[in-house]
């Protein structure tokens, strides 16, 4: 009988601790079978934030390193340079990467460093319980934001991409989502591009997910896929931000 | 004899890095060890090896967290207010059990304080700097061919031990040249199983972390690295002695106040005053037992800063308070001259009469 459907053999078989209806599984799902479909799981190392994703060391089976809170892309810069032949990946949320990530993102960006960042942007800091990130949006409330987000008072979502994208550095911008099939087959096709970027020796490649937040966004699991392509789509426009290598071939 | 070279402090750290097999420097410009980074700058691109300026101290000893994480000999250097920036970091690599060098040229502080030689952060590193119970091999430098030498050797403990070596040095060492030998020896060779090098589909995936949310599991990682210091305590120690044969004042220095100190006991030994020097090369760990022999016959100590009086402490720990241990300090930049520690000799001398 044909095996149509199984676990990713990057993925390790251990249960995720991620809350129901929490999209995280689906990117891990997706970066792993990245890793398998290039044949890179022996070479690559992969870097966790802090955040939800912070045990993400135990889910994959390549080798992997817990950075401390926003410094996975100077730690990838350091495994990168030391082992220049090997895979590195970075797994970020927003407040990791946009905000007190937001000097080694910038940096390792501009310096185009080779490797692959995966940035998981559901627009609120989950780990901790529901406070307002760098990429809430206007109005929204969280446990800090607790009358909507006034940006008067606190500021602008920072939009990633479209920031990174004004830099010569980067390689690769692409906003994708995981809200619906559609949605994460595009992601899967970006997620893999920005590991092939990595083997073709480009340069830095970051991929910016879309991703919902059920349990903080006081939402089920549905209508919380729903709220991305009601509120965070339409403020974090999905596509490509940057491809210098298609820029080339264009020009 | 091995031929020597004149070189300037920075430079002897920089050089006998390279030798040790360092081949990955990343830091951010600080005066006054901006010397180490473009002595990197220069040398490393000849030799295969990486110089990267980070965009902060913050990003550098990330980067170095990296490095070290796949296993290679890593560096990084900065001054007082670079070192506090680098403490985040330093308990993580403590947390992860990273072995690597950091080099701290000591300046004046305490906020951004001044560019001039300070030993004020004593307390900082030998008592971790960052959060959590650790420690560091802390070696403090007395002269330009130490400051070689103790840069090879802490890259062989920090992978002995799997831990992070400090250099700590101050402006002065950083800044003045004396001749070196570079005759460093032979690099040993660590295991390096734990290394995050890929798996290559021929083993279980190795993590680097310092993440443990079971607090029995946390405990026992403190205490076997606990039992991994006390092996360091035990055999790591190192100090000098200086005219102790037959000395009743000791006085305790390290660093460029060993220098100094060292002129002012020639001084008062011309002048038939009994004083000696027990210089601590390690700081940590301290020649604790050195100075509690010390206390059986000495009957007075001086600890000789660069500070307000932080290894003071440390000497009234080893020696158990059992005689009284005066300060001989200058802060902010200062240095005591040969005659401010003769007069606190003196005045130690005045009161055993």
């Amino acid at each position: 009988m044909a095996i149509v459907f199984e676990k990713p053999k990057a993925l390790a078989n251990v249960p995720l601790h991620y809350c129901p209806g929490c999209t995280h599984g689906i990117i891990h799902r997706l970066v792993a079978e990245a890793i398998d479909a290039l044949g890179i799981e022996g070479t690559t190392v992969g870097v966790a934030p802090v955040g939800c994703s912070v045990m993400a060391y135990n889910y994959f089976n390549c080798d992997m390193v817990e950075a401390a809170h926003g410094r996975a892309p100077a730690v990838a810069t350091g495994l990168k340079r030391a082992m220049p032949e090997n895979i590195i990946f970075t797994y970020q949320g927003d407040g990791d990467l946009a905000s007190i990530g937001m000097a080694e993102t910038v940096h390792a960006a501009t310096r185009n460093e080779n490797i692959t960042v995966i940035f998981v942007n559901n627009a609120i800091y989950g780990m901790t319980g529901g406070q307002m990130a760098p990429t809430s949006l206007p109005g929204q409330v969280t446990q800090t934001s607790p009358y909507g987000r006034d940006v008067k008072h606190c500021g602008w979502p920072v939009k990633v991409c479209e920031m990174l994208a004004q830099l010569e550095g980067p390689e690769y911008l692409e906003r994708v989502a995981v809200n619906n099939v559609k949605n994460i087959r595009n992601a899967k096709r970006a997620i893999q591009k920005a590991f092939e970027n990595q083997i073709n020796n480009k340069g830095f490649s970051l991929i910016e997910v879309i991703s919902s937040c059920p349990t903080n966004w006081g939402m089920t699991p549905q209508k919380a896929l729903q709220w991305i392509d009601d509120n965070m789509i339409p403020y974090y426009p999905l596509g490509v931000y940057k491809d210098r290598s298609a820029e080339q071939e264009k020009a | 004899m091995a031929e020597k070279v004149l070189m300037k402090g920075n430079e002897a750290i920089a050089e006998a890095a390279i030798m040790a097999g360092c081949r990955h420097y990343f830091g951010y410009p600080i005066t006054p060890q901006t010397e180490i980074a473009a002595y990197m700058a220069k040398r490393m691109p000849k030799i295969g090896g990486c110089f990267l300026q980070a965009e902060s101290e913050i990003a550098a000893i990330n980067m170095v967290y990296g490095a070290a994480s796949a296993g290679v000999r890593v560096m990084t250097s900065s001054s007082s207010p670079g070192i506090s920036l680098k403490g985040e970091g330093l308990s993580y690599m403590a947390g992860s059990d990273l072995p690597a060098l950091v080099i701290n040229v000591q300046r004046g502080g305490p906020g951004l304080g001044g560019i001039q030689p300070s030993q004020s952060d004593y307390f900082q590193s030998t008592r971790g700097g960052g959060h959590g119970d650790y420690h560091m091999i802390i070696l403090a430098p007395a002269s330009v061919q130490e400051m070689a030498s103790l840069t090879f050797k802490g890259f062989d403990l920090a992978e002995k031990y799997r831990m992070t070596a400090m250099i700590l040095a101050d402006g002065t060492m950083g800044q003045m040249m004396e001749p070196v030998s570079l005759e460093m020896g032979e690099i040993n060779e660590h295991d390096k199983s734990w290394a995050v090098t890929g798996t290559k589909m021929a083993r279980k995936h190795n993590i680097i972390n310092s993440l443990s949310l079971i607090p029995e599991e946390l405990e026992q990682q403190n205490f076997d690295r606990y039992a991994r210091y006390k092996k360091v305590e035990e055999n790591e120690v190192m100090y000098e002695e200086y005219l102790m044969d037959d000395a009743e004042i000791c006085i305790v220095a390290f660093g460029i106040a060993a220098r100094v100190s060292r002129n002012a006991i020639n001084e008062a030994r011309a002048q038939g005053i009994k004083v000696g020097m027990i210089r601590p090369i390690t700081l940590w760990p301290f020649p604790k037992d050195a100075l509690d022999k010390a206390a059986d016959t000495c009957k007075a100590f001086i600890s000789v800063e660069l500070s307000m009086g932080q290894m003071i402490e440390d000497v009234q720990l080893a020696t158990k308070c059992r005689r009284p241990v005066t300060l001989c300090n200058r802060a902010g930049g200062m240095i005591p001259s040969p005659e401010e520690v003769l007069q606190a000799i003196k005045e130690a001398k005045g009161g055993l009469e």
